[in-house]
């Protein structure tokens, strides 16, 4: 298993769009991603998990992934971030 | 056997088409036992599996027809109808309960909708809306009931509906949409400014067209005067045809004053501007000759969306706007929002009178960190064009007084930061509200100009609810009373060498268009598509003769007696005269 610290910097925290990236992005990778904030962690493959979450601007939040494709997984997750605007790692 | 209905006209034109009713069908759902879980799954999975094709159709049309941006709410929808931590709790309660379909996904869903809204967050509490929204189109499919939407209709209609909202409207397709009714609304209401902007005709307030308009029946809409006819007879058909092809090459006679100026019979030139809430609307400005822009509506920068715009992306809007307009005079109206207009990520208390509480200016120095955003933006933007900033909803000298200091105290940041700033920047404000046209004489020396927003001014003026329909019939931009305040505010900018505006309905308006130049105002600012007709009225129209009529007009008592003066004022000028008008 592997997992990686972002800080979402977007004032918006994580909104629709940039939530909807990622979630369409690590769909693909066959591993168990997680999402984890607060203490909470969510199916990353979840639309309504990350949402759920509620995550303001300034927030830590922890990806994992464990699977066959980990590595490649974690890596696309941190470019779609970067991508769309809300985390720089 | 034609039937007529009228409601109130919102947007210019003739359109004769099938109708298409906008249903907002009731889905109810019933708790049932299934012995065949297999079937039950599948029906589960075929209706999933159709709304998906179906949202990307919608998608990638309002992603072609309207923009990128819009189209990403439905990406988001896709992504929770293929949601593993919802389907998955779905499957699994019609396996071991037993339940049927319609059940499991209403039991699943009303789980994460009653998470969403418990949250404390107004952005969060919105994508409650969302999961509705995806909940009905799939349950749609269970229940074997249609849900339409605007962007999948291929085919000329006109739409029946008992309001659109602005997620209907985004979707409006004006090559197919020729026209819309709506039962609810009035001539200021969003679809009715929308229709104006994308030039479909439409009537509005229409009351009972859901109840009589089937789908297919042949229906006229007059946008001119409000008139709907319902199953028309082949004459009255033939009759609306010659109307709309008579408005189209009126139209076309506008065209020819696109660039011309503005000048009256006696040769006294004004200023024609456009009202525009988006740079997108510039195009309609430029193509129907707009000199100016006389408001531009921020709130809309403001709206749609999950967060306050940046002050990066204000600059963007703001430059667009003040380049595509070449120089051309151009006023922004800062933020105005709060009231009974919300943005879901501004948490504001409820008002029991939203139009006489906390909105525009009041709200904008009650939270100046977000004022100041705006400012600096439009600053910054000021390089671009010929930008003249107006604060909306001024009560006092101190409103403004405390609001210039803000932009002053901004300017001089900006400049210290080395950031390049217009030096002559003319800054307003709207007179909306009677203390501040009363007190016009004073404010005179010290603001650069006024806007007269009449809607507003005429609520308040009237002590009238603009969005009540039960005192519509004070809505009475001809009273007298309203004339006298808009007199006093022209006459008190004049003496101080400054200018008036007028940038509500009634500058647009064929009555109050000889009034407003016998008052001496100097710029009218409207719907961009009622400019051209505007330009040809004026210059048929006489400045000095107009202005000899003021007094009498003036002096008469109601706002029908003004109406009906101003109607039979080309009798009377041609009496007079001796030859009729051009």
């Amino acid at each position: 298993m592997v997992e990686k610290q972002f800080t979402i910097t977007d004032e918006a925290g994580m909104h629709a769009r940039p939530a909807s990236a990622l979630v369409g992005a690590v769909s693909k990778f066959t591993s168990d991603i997680t999402l984890e904030h607060n203490g909470k962690k969510v199916n990353l493959k979840s639309i309504l998990g990350v949402m759920s979450l509620g995550i303001p601007s300034g927030s830590v939040v922890t990806i994992a992934a464990d699977g066959a494709d980990e590595n490649e997984a974690i890596e696309r997750a941190g470019e779609v971030m970067e991508k769309e605007g809300i985390s720089n790692q | 056997m034609t039937q007529t209905m009228s409601g109130i006209a919102a947007s210019n034109g003739i359109a004769i088409a099938k109708a298409f009713r906008l249903e907002n069908p009731e889905l109810n759902v019933d708790k049932r036992t299934i012995s065949d879980t297999d079937s039950e799954l599948a029906r589960l999975t075929s209706a999933l599996e159709t709304s998906i094709a179906e949202l990307e159709v919608i998608q990638k049309k309002t992603a072609e027809q309207i923009s990128e941006k819009e189209a990403a709410i439905f990406g988001a929808h896709l992504l929770v109808l293929s949601d593993p931590e919802l389907v998955g709790p779905i499957t699994e309660k019609i396996k071991t309960e037993n339940v049927n379909a319609e059940f499991a996904l209403q039991e699943a869903t009303d789980m994460f909708i009653a998470m969403f809204e418990a949250m404390d967050n107004e952005y969060m509490k919105e994508r409650a809306a969302d999961i509705r929204d995806v909940r009905k189109r799939v349950l749609a499919h269970l229940l074997g009931v249609t849900i339409q939407s605007p962007s999948m209709i291929s085919d000329e209609v006109i739409i029946i509906a008992e309001d659109l909202t602005p997620s209907d409207t985004v979707q409006l397709n004006a090559q197919f949409v020729k026209g819309f009714i709506t039962d609810i609304g009035g001539r200021t209401s969003h679809s009715a400014i929308l229709a104006r902007t994308l030039e479909i005709p439409a009537v509005v307030g229409a009351k009972k067209a859901m109840a009589d308009i089937q789908n297919g029946m042949m229906v006229i809409v007059d946008g001119l005067d409000g008139t709907i006819l319902i199953d028309p007879e082949e004459s009255v058909i033939e009759e609306y045809k010659n109307k709309q092809a008579a408005y189209e090459e009126q139209k076309a006679e506008w065209a020819v004053l696109k660039n011309e100026a503005t000048v009256t019979a006696d040769g006294q030139a004004v200023e024609l501007g456009a009202n525009i809430g988006t740079p997108k609307d510039i195009t309609g400005v430029v193509d129907n000759g707009g000199e100016a822009i006389g408001l531009y509506r921020t709130e809309f920068l403001y709206m749609g969306r999950d967060s306050f715009p940046t002050e990066d992306e204000q600059v963007e809007a703001y430059a667009a706007v003040l380049k595509g307009m070449e120089g051309k005079p151009t006023v922004v109206r800062t933020l105005d929002i709060g009231g009974d207009k919300e943005l879901s990520y501004l948490d504001l208390p409820k008002e029991l009178n939203p139009f006489l509480g906390l909105r525009a200016i009041r709200l904008c120095l009650e939270m100046p960190d977000m004022f100041k955003t705006q400012l600096r933006a439009l600053l910054r933007a000021s390089v671009h064009g010929n930008l003249k900033i107006m604060f909306p909803m001024i009560a006092t000298l101190d409103e403004f007084r405390e609001a210039k200091a803000l932009l002053l105290e901004e300017k001089a940041k900006l400049q210290a930061e080395g950031v390049e700033v217009s030096e002559t920047i003319e800054v307003g404000i709207m007179v909306e509200i009677p203390s501040t046209a009363v007190m016009a004489d004073t404010f005179a020396k010290e603001v650069d100009f006024f806007s007269i927003g009449t809607n507003d001014l005429i609520q308040y003026t009237m002590a009238a609810d603009r969005m009540n329909e039960s005192v519509s019939y004070l809505y009475q931009p001809f009273n007298p009373a309203i004339l006298r305040l808009v007199k006093m505010v022209i006459d008190a900018s004049h003496r101080e060498g400054k200018w008036t505006g007028m940038c509500g309905e009634m500058a647009g308006d064929e009555i109050a268009i000889p009034i407003l130049l016998g008052l001496g105002l100097d710029e009218f600012s409207m719907s961009a598509s009622s400019i051209l007709k505007a330009r040809a009225q004026i210059s048929k129209l006489s400045k000095a003769e107009m202005a000899q009529h003021t007094d009498r007009i003036l002096a008469l008592g109601t706002s029908q007696e003004v109406e009906d003066y101003v109607k039979q004022l080309p009798t009377k000028l041609k009496n007079e005269l001796g030859n009729p008008l051009p």
